[in-house]
């Protein structure tokens, strides 16, 4: 089958790489581009693993094709955390609150806990619990990753507030 | 020279060894994404296989056409059984005695069953070439209903040993037929039974579901034809076992074959097992000289590797009427699919469920389980459970509840007036179990002041008068549970897989400066053993925990273990790990008194050193100790500080723990909201509070999705419903309520470090307390029983036949 050049800015870095047109972007993601944090647990776009962030909203990347993805900003849990290496304060968190086991979902979890945070910053646990539910984790029962989200939320937030 | 030192607590502070909420070690790759599944694994020239399955539940194979698939561009090889059957790899040995078929040859038995295996350069071009496959196919009568297995007008399924009339476990009744087996007194229940002043029965069917763990089974298959060896990477929850498994079936030297689990995706059970694709990625790299990636997809992970549970039992318990249990009786069909690939110590083919006494003192007790074959996926591995521990669990706790209904009692005050007391412990069950320690009224006291049990009732009394009145269209159910897991397994005099005793191992290098690693024969897949054995450790040398490597999973380097499952890691592999830290300990002993220059006698451990008695300026910390044992000739004593331990438990041990629901129910949606949930376990000695919280949450997790969703269903042709996440429930943090947590400590008192094991009560405990919970909601209505899963349409259907919907 033909290939078609896609060309992405992934975690700020502009990348490029020949896809089929029916190419899964969770494939290109991981098989092309070597980014093996965004995982696949599902055939039907239920459990999440996958999420990464495109163009400022978070999205199942086994459900766009990468042609569809072309020119797109993409973030995926590689790019969270900061140039230097430290580490987002999700991450901290998810550690902090023991929020992961086998740690197949985390990547997904944060990465969509990230926008989560960003269009809400201060979510209660019932707009946490409904931001995360469509990322499926088989280990923990949510609670520490609740947990999680509401700390990493307060540590997020509170530089800012001291700053104003 | 020795450093000035903080106390001794401050320094068993900084150990971080046992009962230290210890933040895990794994963490810092999971949440960067640096984690090493299976699929993130590439290798130069990697291929990629896939599975042409059947598309019938029974059928005959009339013909197999791959040219198509072979003219496709990219596709290297389509392996059927007639390729297999040269190497005698048609059939592999399933755990349970049976052999499954690897490829279909003549028939195939289930929807989704491995009938050919496509090679090709990606995974896209072996999906179609998977398409291109042609199958011809004769469509025979499926067998879907266990209870119908033996009647006589019963298509027989398993031809290949349809004249065999001995099975692994003694003498097979018919064709579908896969063993019995008893357990207990049948004469002295009968007895007890006829005797009894009240007999409760009811028919308690535990659904067939799967454990559905995140990541798929996969593996990645590279034969080296230079060396003549085999590396098999893949999710595998008991790493030593494949290896031994795979060289009996490939008659390749076990010295040749090295099997590495790396990060695992969650296994509870689904990952015990050796599947087809394993076997065909082998075989695939053999003939192509190229690895071999095989990653199951969700729908076949659901569909073919490893279901659980499917067990229908039909109890009967006997009571004097004040409340007394005399006898408990139980028969069941085991609904095993069309291959026995159950994942049970081999002498156990109905894995513990003898344990089905549960926490109660019942004098008289008889079971017997039929293992059937249908048209249905292999497996019948314990889900987050110890060997058929939460089928015996539901089916007592159940029945409890029935009983309690037939004399009108309190079901906590019946099971309180029955409990094993304290002092009968050691306690040895009328199946002959021998429960190593409990106090189940401590428990059980604690958990009902916890959530006001007598508040609650009053409350629930209140509810049904304001639903009489029609002032409320909710029901509010209780729903009390009351476990006891064994796990632990186990002894090798009786528990052996394959003939493999189920012992387990942990080696450890002491670093000359005072670091180590050590490595053991489990398998982590999220319980987060780098961080626990590192504490039992800790507590043991005296090395920081931070301090310890702890690696698992790669054959070539750790020892031989039966893996993680069941909940066997911390009662075996940790008391092996503690085991393996006493001989480094006493090694070390020596050491501090020839440097001390005092007799072995003289010295004693304090946290992390050897002081002697009586003069406690003068010791040695084991970092000296580690230093002088590779620095310094020492007269009797060889260089080195290293450990092997190898450890045969005595017994299984027994966790227990009290757990109370509170659902509330809509009757006109069926709509079932748990209110509350609190969960009070008891596993003996805690490692890491933090790790058995998270173990707790995760497991009632399951608890609810088994007990209020998941099922997987066959139509009357064999087609498997509903196995996709489409349909097969998996809770979302939406309908995961909030969980409370709770413990009590009772140490068994023949593991080293008084552990139990934790990871799999909740499941156990947790699918009781809510199905009770959801009974409750019902029982002043007569309602005796009604069978799980829960999900919201049955419950509306309850409430129908209750005649509560308008």
């Amino acid at each position: 089958m033909g290939k078609t050049h896609v060309k992405l800015t992934v975690n700020g870095r502009e990348v490029e790489g020949l896809a089929e047109p029916r190419t899964l972007l969770i494939h290109f993601l991981r098989d092309e581009l070597e980014l093996t944090g965004p995982h696949i647990g599902c055939d039907t776009s239920h459990c999440g693993a996958c999420t990464v962030d495109l163009n400022g909203k978070s999205i199942k990347s086994c459900t766009i094709f990468a042609v569809q993805a072309s020119g797109a900003e993409i973030t995926t849990i590689e790019g969270i955390s900061g140039a230097d290496g430290t580490l987002h304060a999700l991450q901290d968190a998810f550690k902090e609150h023991h929020g992961l086991q086998c740690g197949f979902c985390t990547p997904g979890m944060i990465t969509r806990a990230y926008r989560l945070l960003q269009d809400n910053p201060n979510p209660s646990e019932e707009e946490i619990r409904f931001g995360i539910s469509g990322n499926l984790c088989r280990c923990t029962g949510y609670q520490n990753i609740v947990k999680a989200i509401q700390t990493a939320a307060r540590e997020l937030s509170a530089p800012k507030e001291a700053a104003e | 020279m020795n450093e000035q030192t903080p106390t001794p607590s401050e320094r068993a502070e900084k150990l971080q060894g046992l009962g230290s909420s210890r933040k895990r070690v794994e963490d810092a790759r999971f949440t960067q994404g640096k984690g090493n599944y299976i699929d993130d694994m590439k290798l130069p020239g990697m291929l990629f296989g896939d599975f042409v399955r059947s598309i019938y539940g029974h059928a005959r194979i009339t013909s197999i056409n791959k040219e198509a698939a072979l003219a496709l561009p990219g596709v290297l090889a389509v392996i059927t059984v007639e390729d297999l059957k040269p190497l005698k790899l048609d059939y592999m040995p399933t755990l349970a005695g049976d052999v499954q078929a690897v490829l279909a040859g003549d028939k195939v038995l289930f929807q989704g069953q491995e009938v050919a295996f496509v090679v090709a350069e990606d995974r896209y071009i072996a999906a179609d070439a998977v398409e291109l496959v042609e199958v011809e196919y004769q469509e025979l009568p499926a067998l879907v209903d266990p209870f119908k297995a033996m009647e006589p007008e019963a298509p027989v399924l398993r031809e290949d040993i349809k004249d065999k009339t001995e099975g692994a476990h003694g003498p097979r009744k018919n064709p579908n037929h896969i063993f019995t087996w008893e357990a207990g007194d049948a004469e002295a229940t009968e007895t007890a039974l006829d005797q009894a002043e009240v007999v409760a029965k009811e028919l308690i069917s535990y659904q067939r579901c799967h454990p559905c763990p995140l990541e798929t089974c996969g593996c990645v298959a590279s034969m080296d034809k230079v060396n003549g060896k085999l590396t098999v990477w893949g999710t595998f929850q008991a790493p030593h076992a494949v290896r031994t498994v795979a060289s009996l079936i490939t008659n390749i030297p076990e010295h040749k074959i090295r099997i590495v689990s790396p990060d695992i995706g969650g296994g509870f059970g689904n990952k015990v097992g050796v599947y087809p694709g394993y076997i065909c990625a082998i075989v695939a790299s053999i003939v192509t000289g190229a690895p071999v990636k095989w990653i199951e997809d969700r729908i076949e992970n659901l569909s073919a590797t490893a279901f659980a549970r499917d067990y229908h039992m039909k109890g009967e318990i006997g009571a004097t009427r004040d409340g007394k249990i005399t006898a408990l009786r139980c028969y069941a069909i085991a609904d095993h699919g069309a291959f026995d690939a159950c994942a049970d110590p081999t002498k156990f083919p109905a894995g513990f469920f003898s344990i089905f006494t549960g926490s109660y003192d019942i004098p008289a007790a008889f079971l017997s389980v039929d293992g059937v074959y249908t048209n249905k996926a292999p497996g019948g591995v314990a889900y987050r459970c110890s060997f058929r521990v939460t089928e015996a669990s539901y089916f007592i706790e159940r029945m409890i509840d029935v009983l309690a209904r037939e004399l009108n009692m309190d079901p906590a005050e019946l099971r309180m007036k029955n409990f094993i007391k304290k002092e009968q412990f050691p306690y040895t069950s009328a199946t002959g179990w021998e429960y190593d320690s409990g106090d189940y009224q401590t428990a059980m006291d604690k958990a009902l002041q916890a959530v006001d049990y007598t508040g609650l009732r009053t409350e629930q009394k209140a509810n049904r008068e304001a639903f009489e009145r029609g002032e409320t269209r909710k029901l509010m159910g209780v729903g009390v549970a009351f476990f006891t897991e064994i796990v632990g397994a186990g002894p090798v005099k009786n528990c052996d897989i394959l003939g493999l005793g189920m012992f387990d191992s942990c080696e450890i290098r002491i670093h000359p400066t005072g670091s180590a690693i050590a490595r053991l024969g489990t398998i982590s897949q999220g319980q987060g053993h780098a961080t626990t054995f590192a504490q039992i450790l800790a507590s043991e040398i005296g090395i920081a925990a931070e301090n310890i490597t702890v690696e698992e999973g790669d054959t070539d380097t750790a020892p031989y273990g039966l893996g993680t499952y069941g909940s066997r890691s911390t009662p075996v592999a940790g008391a092996a790990a503690a085991m393996a830290g006493r001989k480094i300990r006493a090694k070390a002993q020596m050491i501090a008194a020839y440097l001390l220059e005092v007799h072995d006698n003289d010295l004693e451990w304090e946290v992390d050193r050897f002081v002697v008695k009586g003069a406690p300026e003068r010791f040695k910390t084991m970092t000296e100790l580690a230093f002088a044992a590779y620095n310094q000739a020492i007269p009797g004593i060889e260089p080195g500080l290293e450990a092997v331990s190898y450890y045969d438990p005595p017994n299984m041990t027994y966790p227990f723990g009290a757990y109370i629901c509170v659902v509330d129910i809509d009757v006109d949606t069926g709509v079932t909201e748990i209110r509350r949930f609190y969960a009070l376990d008891d596993c003996g000695t805690r490692i890491n509070p933090m790790i058995i919280e998270g173990q707790v949450h995760g497991g009632l997790t399951e608890a609810l999705a088994i007990a209020m969703g998941q099922e997987i269903t066959y139509d009357e042709l064999g087609n498997v419903q509903g196995a996709s996440l489409l349909d097969y429930f998996m809770p979302t943090a939406v309908e995961t309520p909030h969980w409370e947590t709770d413990s009590t400590v009772t140490p068994s008192p023949h593991h080293p470090i008084g552990a139990k094991g934790v990871g799999e009560s909740p499941n156990v405990g947790g699918v009781s307390a809510i199905s009770n919970a959801v009974n409750d909601a019902f029982a002043h209505l007569g309602l005796k029983h009604t069978a799980m899963p829960h999900d919201h349409w049955r419950v509306w259907k309850t409430a129908q036949k209750l005649g509560l919907t308008g």
